[in-house]
């Protein structure tokens, strides 16, 4: 008890001898805090508007009901009409929504800073044409690497992670620096781009509808077993990301001075894009490739919260979920029962808000 | 007092060698100035202390191989100050700064940590800049919040990559200033790249001579700094002038019939 009187009266001294920058560093944490406590609001206040919209004529209450008859079966009481479209349809492309919001802002905000960037994100390394790539193929050709309901969804993925190994290897043989890993990048980009192009001129017209629709983006294809296995990849990924944020902060000034700050710049910059890749490959092939999302969400939050990857990447995360849910709740209700790609919504929405924190604060950051 | 003894270092960009067998103690609270022609060493040098490159030959800190310590015990005892000024997007002074505390912490930063940032930034008069935004300032600021990077960094050694060569007059001279100062306050040792000889003349205690990837003389500036060694290591002519208490170089004209790097 008086141990910890003691730790209050000292924390509380210290509070009343803080020197000048300390204080507004305190403040800035302050600032970054309710930024995250608004966003973590804003993303359930959403997602709790966005479950009861849709062109299925269920009313609020049904919504709500439906979702606690799941938890409480023995007080609440729902009709199987309602548990399938809660439950089996708008649930779960929300919870999709966030998650892979999530994933690509995260994926974007990291490539930024380790491959010091702004324009980096999954196109820049060639991730998502390989993705489309793969997905193509298996729509054209019906060629792949797993038969069934998973030939798309495994081609994409195995694609995205055959270009990152493609990128590392490119990268390796003249030195892993941001330059060699974007010119790496970008080359692989253009092939699979060839390679898709190319397919789509042999392909059917049916098949090329596929694919364009494919590669505009959509989360209609949502399940809650593809919702695992997006979740628990960014979840064993994440935390390591988190605990390399420093790295990646000093990866930012450049590799002399990580080095000399003492980050293993190569190893940290390789184990780094690799989880990007499988981050990004994990998400791109359920959803398509949704664009904008990991290009834009980490600007916007790094103009909020500055570029510290600490902060960055879970705000980059919070801003992407608000953003890609957002986009699809838009998107399907707008020109209801029409549903949009949700790609066509996150530029729709994004760009004005974007364009907007631009011109306001553009003088600091570019 | 720390003492780096450098021996038979060398090192080579492909099959070009920059450093060939260079030889060098460094010793006690002191600036040491590195000068010499464009390409003889200098930067290379200071990045193999610093283990950013990896030289062949041995380079001891305290009698200890510095290729057996861990980056992080290396990044605790020297602190590197590049020539260049990039950090990651929108980064305030404050976060630069306290980027140099990465070797001394594990993810979660301290009260101490928030306090040495702060000391630092006080003590060299950038408290006002703390929340400013890194990409903002003036070359002059800029080279101020490297050097507080640094020393926040704790090291015993600043190795310092030309810190004035992109500076006005007045910030050069503000600068060394603080650097000589801060060496005999918190008794570390400086090496120090350097261009300008005159800058060397009124700031240095010891200055190295580097000519072709070796030491070609070591000393006092006064004993170093002459029109002989000037012409034999730049190839120019030069009057040095004596009467400031330090040698004063008025460079002259090129000797065009020698080669200007000694190589």
């Amino acid at each position: 008890m008086s141990s910890n009187v003691k730790t209050i009266r000292e924390a509380a001294s210290r509070q009343s001898t803080l020197r000048g920058p300390e204080e507004e560093y305190r403040k800035f944490l302050g600032k970054r805090m309710l930024f995250f406590m608004i966003l973590i609001l804003g993303v359930i206040l959403l997602a709790s508007l966005a479950v009861t919209l849709g062109s299925a004529n269920l009313s609020v209450k049904e919504v709500y009901v439906t979702i606690l008859a799941k938890f409480l079966p023995g007080y609440f009481q729902t009709t199987r009409f309602a548990d399938t479209i809660v439950w089996g349809l708008r649930l779960e492309r929300i919870l999709m929504g966030i998650v892979a919001g999530m994933g690509l802002s995260v994926a974007g905000a990291a490539m930024q800073g380790i491959l010091k960037n702004p324009l980096a994100s999954e196109f820049t390394l060639g991730v998502s044409s390989a993705a489309c790539f793969g997905a193509a193929l298996a729509i054209v050709m019906g060629a792949g690497f797993i038969g069934g309901e998973y030939l798309i969804v495994a081609n994409s993925f195995i694609f995205t992670l055959i270009a990152s190994f493609a990128v590392y290897g490119l990268a390796k043989y003249k030195g892993i620096t941001p330059e060699t890993m974007i010119l790496a990048g970008i080359a692989i980009m253009y092939l699979f781009s060839a390679m898709t192009s190319f397919l789509q001129y042999v392909g059917h017209a049916e098949q090329v509808q596929e694919v364009v629709f494919w590669m505009m983006g959509s989360l209609g294809r949502a399940s809650w077993d593809k919702l695992s296995i997006m979740t628990l990849i960014l979840i064993l990924c994440l935390p390591y990301l988190l605990l390399k944020s420093w790295d990646i902060n000093a990866l930012g000034a450049g590799d002399e001075t990580a080095k000399s700050l003492g980050v293993n710049v190569e190893r940290t910059r390789v184990i780094c894009m690799l989880l990007l890749s499988l981050i990004t490959a994990s998400i791109i092939c359920f959803t398509g490739t949704i664009g904008f999302i990991g290009l834009v969400a980490p600007h916007i939050t790094r103009m909020v919260i500055g570029g510290d990857h600490r902060f960055l990447l879970p705000g980059s995360a919070l801003v992407g979920a608000l953003l890609l849910l957002g986009s699809d709740t838009l998107a399907r209700t707008i020109l209801a029962p029409v549903i949009l790609p949700v790609g066509i919504m996150t530029s729709f929405l994004g760009v004005p808000f974007f364009v907007y924190l631009f011109m306001k604060r553009r003088k600091e950051f570019w | 007092m720390v003492k780096i003894t450098i021996n038979d270092l060398t090192f080579s960009y492909n099959s070009s060698a920059i450093l060939d067998g260079l030889d060098l103690v460094v010793e006690g609270s002191e600036v040491l100035g590195l000068v010499g022609p464009n390409g003889s060493g200098k930067t290379t040098l200071i990045k193999c202390i610093d283990r950013i490159l990896k030289p062949k030959g041995s380079i001891l800190l305290d009698g200890q191989e510095i290729d057996r310590m861990t980056q992080q015990e290396i990044a605790k005892r020297f602190g590197y100050v590049p020539q260049s000024s990039s950090t990651p997007l929108s980064t305030t002074v404050f976060d630069t700064v306290l980027m140099g505390r990465r070797p001394h912490i594990n993810w979660r930063v301290s009260d101490l940590d928030l306090e040495k940032v702060a000391e630092t930034l006080e003590l060299l008069h950038l408290e006002d800049l703390a929340m400013r935004d890194f990409s903002q300032l003036s070359g002059g600021q800029k080279q101020k919040v490297l050097l507080a990077r640094a020393l926040c960094q704790e090291p015993s050694v600043l190795l310092l990559d030309e810190p004035t060569s992109n500076l006005d007059m007045r910030h050069q001279l503000e600068v060394m200033e603080m650097i000589a100062s801060l060496v005999k306050s918190k008794k570390i040792s400086a090496v120090m790249a350097l261009h300008d000889l005159n800058l060397a003349a009124m700031f240095v205690d010891k200055l190295a001579i580097l000519k072709g990837g070796r030491i070609y003389a070591a000393g006092t500036p006064a004993d170093l700094l002459n029109a002989k060694n000037i012409k034999e290591v730049y190839g120019v002519e030069a009057v040095v002038m004596e009467n400031l208490h330090r040698p004063y170089i008025v460079p002259l004209r090129s000797i065009n019939s020698e080669p200007a790097c000694g190589q």
